[in-house]
Order: structure tokens, then C-alpha cells, then sequence
């Protein structure tokens, strides 16, 4: 909780157990998503709505549009050591820098490819949280 | 007292006065599954780190590829690639629309009952073989590490045990995610340490290491043959089928990862899921740098130690202890034996903690009392219970199959479960609307089944082996194997899928079809999702 917020006061509570997390009766704002009961939660969120929503359907096309490919790209690029390895040893064995073949090279760039990939979406990812947000402010929790 | 027993019993020291810290702060439900969910980004990153690199990783990988050269290495490359299914796919729906399990997911919109049973079951499958595994391992090496202070195979055993069940019974995930830190900042130091020794005995020439590398001389079958450990093939032929089984177990890897119990649990204990986001790219910067100085750790081992001297003094798994004792001496070697032990507890204490929640949350409370608890606390209770039982159950297996058992299979097991059983049922959840409990739970089935098979057909069950080899390390079922790959993920994987899209098309399940849009939001933009403490 941040320090800013003033105490709550005490819970009246009977102590029967260990702590949990659900929240003391004198807990004050909207109930928090895990407390409220399946009546509450039914219509509480317009789920339907929100998932037909133009908004909503343009994050889930943006994220698509990066996800798909990526995948497509790493387990192509990822799936080619094994199969080069295993189906095309003399290429793979070819001294390219010094005594380093083209295995050991194709292996390394691995890395180099999983952290690329990685940093792309991690930049591509602030634009769907921005896109979130916005979905979220229009829904705000009641 | 030798300097590897005391580096050990100082690590102990330390872990046992988190673990006090911690057992404070962990009474509350959230608290203890999720360290309230305030674990920050690159913590957890590091933690993932400390919960994925085993003993399998860092004392394996590096034998590995002192013995067989690059074919070692190809697992390296599998260990880090995986982690962009885990990024790009299951780690922020996952924070998103679930609480303390994997089964959360799959329960949004499916019928809790028969999907939480199944999914618990293999959670608790993997968890415990994986476990197993370790304990064995870390029992194996003991003799070997501490061979001079006089401790027993039975006796290490029994410490790792008990120590893992201390963790998380008292400290819960709090205690369990600051051990992952530690022994990850530990393993990473040590291995950048071990790599730059590497290096300055070749007078910090890369060039000549990398010709050492090419040729490595040892003994095979009493001739001295001399290889580029360079080229692939030593391990993985033509004639074992080596491309199909480096292919299937690069599947393994690369779907498995994504659906480990206890690496998908870390991603509840921060507090959203762009935070989960950086935390899988805090992991894969360190795993990545870690899995690239494995070249350096077992070339290293092969040129400087030597694959024959290594054999003599205890097999591969010492290969980086003895390049460390090689290089800098013993004390550098006590050093190198205690990270590997912290290295093991610290991934069986994730282990027992995945298990356990996975017992309390998903079986106990969900199947057995219908969602609810009885008693405020009672899913924590059960859950310490359960990790007692977990640990003793642990204990008591691997000292019955003892130090020499034949157990790297279960490693395998536990991936080929993992990406056949697991990861399909999540993926299909979260991108197929048609997708039902019957589809989920033939889906778990198929996958858990297809691996259990396929693992005791494989060569790493069946295989006859030589009258040298005897007792607990020969093979299970001594005749030529019916599945030739050592990893069935190859097949396994596709028959998960297979199970769960025939299972859905069983029957019809408008519920769950109706409630796809809430999950969809709620795991696309965090709408709803839990929030930290």
C-alpha cells in the first residue's frame, strides 16, 4: 500500500485462522474481483461488448500482426540448426572465421536472434499496454 | 571441515535467515503462493533464471559438451530459444487472467471439476519426476564434491530434502523466489568466472581456443582418436537417428518450456503483466549469457582437463568442478561444488512449491470441496501439508533407487509432459472459442499418456546394455527399444494436440463458448486481473 494512504482501522474481525486475503469488513472503495460473487461478477463487466468493440479488436489484430510472424520466424530460424545439422553436415562443417564452421556459427546466432525477437516485442508491447490502458479506462472496474 | 562443505554450510546459513524473514510474511493465501505479488521485474527475471538453470544445465550441459563437443551445445541453444514461446505467448495472458496456477487459465471458462483434476495431475507428474531427477543428482554428487568430508549419498539426499521442505513450508514463494535469486547471482558469477580462466589460459586468444577445440584427443575404446569437437555428430549419428532426435528434442525445449509448472507459477508473484514481460526478458539475458559460456565450460573441460582424465574422476557431470580445481585450484573447487548444490535446492524448492499449490489450490480446494474453503487459511495449511508430503515422498524415492540410478530420462519426461500435455490445453484456451472441458481433459490425457509410453519405449528405458554396466544404472527394460528418439516430443506433442481438438469436437459446450470474450479481454488487457498486494 502506498504511505500516502491513511491507516484503515482495525478489523473487528474475530480472529479464526491464519490471514488470508480477503479483505476486512471494514475494507472501503469497490470490492476487489476475487471477493465478489458469481451474481456481482455476472453483467458487472460487459465482456461482450468490450471484445466486440472496434477498439479492442484493433489490439488484438496489432498483436497478431507481431506475434504471428515471430513465431513463425524463430521456429523456422530455430528448427534449420537441427535439421542443417543433422541432413547437411559438410556445409555445417565448413571452417568461416578461422577454425569456427558454420555450426558453431549458426548455433551462436541463435542467441543473438532470441534476444532480437525479444526486444522487438518487449518496443512492440508498449503499444498494446497504451492501447490496453485506454480499453481499461473506458471499463473501469465498478 | 573441507572449504566445500564450509562455502555450503554458509549458503545454508544464509538461505535458512531469508527463510525466517519470510516465514513473517507468509501467512496470508497471496502471500505464501505469490509473495503478495510484489515481486519487481528483474527480481523475478532472476528468479525464473535460478529456477530453470539445474544441476542438469550447469554441471550437465558442461559434461556434455566436454564429452560429445557440439552436440552438447545444441541443448544450450534449445535451453535459451524457448523462452520466446514463454514471451510471446503464455507469460502475460497467464498473469492476466490467473491467480496462484496453471490451471487457473484453462478453469475461466471451462468446468472447474475435471479440468483442475487433470491438470493437477500432471502438474504434480512433472514436478515429482523432475524432482526426483535432482535429488538423485545432488545425492550422486556429494560422493564425488565432499567425497573428503564423509558425507553419504543417503545423508545428502536427506539435506537437500529437508532443506527444500524448510524453504517453502515456512518461507512459502517469498523464500523460495530470494533462494532462485542467490543461487542464480552465485551460478552466474561462478560461470563468469570459470570462462574468463578458460580464456586467460589460452592467453585471452579466442582464436586459440578455438583451435585447441578442434583438436581434442582422447580414448575411445582403448584406441586415442583425435576429433574437432567443432563438428556435430558425436553423440547424435546418422545411425541413431540424430537428426530426428535433436529435431524432437529441440520441440521438447522449445514447446516444453512454456507449460513447466514451476517456471509458469513465478510469472503470478509480480504485479502485472508487463512486469511478467520484463521478467522473461531479465531471464533470457541471463540464461542466454549463461548458456553461451557453456562453450567455455565444456570446451574448456575437454582442451584443458581432457575427456579421459574427467572419465577417471567421476564421470561427466564433474567436468566443470574439475576444470575449476584445474584452473585455480581447490579452494576455486569447493567454490564451483557449492553453487552447484545451490543450484539443485534451489530448483527442487520451485519444484515443491509448484507441486504443492498445484495439490492445495487446484485438487484440494477446487475437486474435493467444490472451490471453496472451509476454514479461512485452510489452502495455505494444506499446501505446507502437501509440501511435507512432497519432500518426504522425494526423500524416499531417491534413496530407494540410489546414487547410481539411470534417471535422465525423467528430465526428459518432465519436458515431453510439459509441451504434449500442458502447453496445448493453454494454447488452445486462450485462441480457440470452440474449445471445451472435453477437449481439455482428453487433451491432458493424451499428452500425459503419450509421453509415459513413448519415454518407456525409448532408448532411455529399453536398451540392452553391456554385463559391465550394473544394478540401478542399467536400463529398466533390457531389450532393443521399440521407439528408436530419446525424446518422443516429436510425436508426443502433435498426439496432445490431436487429443485435445478431437475431445472438443465430442461435444458441445456453449458455456465455455460464451465465456471466451471474458477471457479474451481479461487476458489481453488486464481487465480484472489479481492485483498486488
Amino acid at each position: 500500500m502506498p504511505p500516502d494512504n491513511p491507516p484503515l482501522p482495525p478489523d473487528p474481525t474475530a480472529i479464526v485462522g491464519a490471514a488470508t486475503d480477503i479483505s476486512p469488513l471494514t475494507h472501503r472503495g469497490p470490492k476487489p474481483a476475487h471477493e465478489r460473487t458469481a451474481a456481482e461478477e455476472a453483467g458487472a463487466t460487459p465482456w461482450e461488448a468490450i471484445a466486440s468493440s472496434a477498439r479492442f479488436r484493433e489490439l488484438l489484430r496489432a498483436k497478431r500482426r507481431f506475434i504471428i510472424p515471430a513465431m513463425i520466424f524463430f521456429i523456422v530460424y530455430y528448427f534449420a540448426l537441427p535439421a542443417l545439422v543433422g541432413y547437411a553436415r559438410p556445409l555445417m562443417e565448413k571452417p568461416i572465421i578461422g577454425p569456427v564452421n558454420l555450426a558453431y556459427l549458426f548455433a551462436l546466432s541463435q542467441f543473438f536472434m532470441a534476444w532480437f525477437i525479444a526486444a522487438m516485442y518487449v518496443r512492440a508491447a508498449n503499444r498494446f499496454d497504451r492501447q490496453a490502458r485506454e480499453i481499461m479506462r473506458d471499463n473501469q472496474e465498478r | 571441515m573441507t572449504p566445500a562443505l564450509g562455502m555450503f554450510l554458509l549458503f545454508v546459513l544464509i538461505t535458512l535467515g531469508i527463510t525466517w524473514w519470510a516465514a513473517r510474511r507468509s501467512q496470508s493465501a497471496a502471500a505464501f503462493f505469490t509473495a503478495s505479488r510484489r515481486i519487481t521485474g528483474w527480481q523475478n527475471g532472476v528468479a525464473v533464471a535460478g529456477d530453470y538453470m539445474s544441476a542438469a544445465s550447469f554441471l550437465g550441459i558442461a559434461g556434455l559438451i566436454a564429452f560429445y563437443g557440439y552436440d552438447g551445445f545444441m541443448f544450450s541453444v534449445g535451453w535459451l530459444v524457448a523462452y520466446l514461446t514463454v514471451l510471446l505467448v503464455v507469460a502475460e495472458p497467464l498473469r492476466n487472467a490467473g491467480k496462484y496456477t496453471m490451471a487457473d487459465v484453462l478453469a475461466y471458462r471451462l468446468n472447474p471439476r475435471p479440468v483442475r483434476a487433470m491438470a493437477a495431475l500432471s502438474t504434480i507428474t512433472v514436478s515429482t519426476f523432475y524432482m526426483i531427477a535432482q535429488m538423485v543428482g545432488a545425492g550422486a554428487l556429494v560422493a564425488l564434491l565432499l567425497g573428503s568430508s564423509h558425507v553419504s549419498y543417503q545423508a545428502a539426499v536427506i539435506g537437500v530434502g529437508v532443506l527444500m521442505i524448510i524453504y517453502v513450508v515456512f518461507g512459502g514463494m517469498l523464500a523460495t523466489t530470494w533462494v532462485q535469486i542467490i543461487k542464480a547471482i552465485l551460478l552466474m558469477a561462478g560461470t563468469i568466472l570459470l570462462s574468463l580462466l578458460v580464456l586467460a589460459h589460452f592467453d585471452w586468444s579466442l582464436t586459440s581456443f578455438f583451435n585447441a577445440v578442434t583438436h581434442v584427443s582422447y580414448h575411445d575404446k582403448g584406441e586415442l582418436v583425435t576429433k574437432n569437437f567443432l563438428d556435430p555428430g558425436l553423440r547424435y549419428t546418422t545411425a541413431n537417428h540424430g537428426a530426428l532426435d535433436l529435431i524432437s528434442l529441440g520441440m521438447a525445449l522449445v514447446f516444453g518450456t512454456a507449460g513447466l509448472p514451476h517456471i509458469l507459477v513465478r510469472f503470478y508473484t509480480v504485479p502485472d503483466a508487463k512486469t511478467a514481460r520484463v521478467s522473461v526478458v531479465w531471464a533470457m539475458v541471463l540464461i542466454g549469457s549463461f548458456y553461451i559460456m557453456t562453450t567455455f565450460l565444456g570446451f574448456g573441460a575437454a582442451t584443458i582437463v581432457g575427456r579421459d582424465f574427467i572419465a577417471g574422476h567421476g564421470g561427466n557431470n564433474m567436468s566443470a568442478p574439475l576444470l575449476a580445481q584445474a584452473l585455480a585450484g581447490d579452494i576455486f573447487f569447493a567454490f564451483i561444488a557449492a553453487i552447484a548444490f545451490a543450484t539443485i535446492l534451489a530448483v527442487v524448492a520451485g519444484l515443491t512449491i509448484s507441486a504443492s499449490t498445484s495439490f492445495a489450490h487446484d485438487f484440494y480446494t477446487a475437486v474435493i470441496h467444490h472451490g471453496t474453503e472451509r476454514k479461512p487459511g485452510e489452502e495455505v495449511r494444506v499446501a505446507r501439508i502437501a509440501a511435507f508430503f512432497v519432500g518426504a515422498i522425494a526423500i524416499a524415492v531417491a534413496i530407494l533407487l540410489g546414487k547410481d540410478a539411470n534417471v535422465a530420462f525423467l528430465v526428459a519426461l518432465a519436458f515431453a509432459v510439459a509441451a504434449s500435455a500442458n502447453l496445448p490445453v493453454i494454447v488452445l484456451s486462450l485462441f480457440w472459442r470452440r474449445f471445451n472441458t472435453a477437449g481439455a481433459v482428453c487433451g491432458l490425457a493424451t499428452g500425459l499418456l503419450a509421453s509415459l509410453v513413448l519415454i518407456a519405449l525409448s532408448p532411455s528405458v529399453m536398451k540392452v546394455d553391456p554385463p559391465t554396466v550394473v544394478g540401478a544404472a542399467r536400463h529398466l527394460i533390457q531389450r532393443p527399444p521399440i521407439f528408436p528418439l530419446e525424446n518422443p516430443g516429436i510425436l508426443s506433442i502433435p498426439l496432445g494436440f490431436l487429443g485435445a481438438i478431437l475431445g472438443t469436437f465430442l461435444r458441445r459446450e456453449p458455456e465455455a463458448e460464451a465465456r471466451f470474450a471474458e477471457l479474451v479481454v481479461r487476458a489481453n488487457t488486464g481487465l480484472g486481473a489479481e492485483q498486488a498486494l
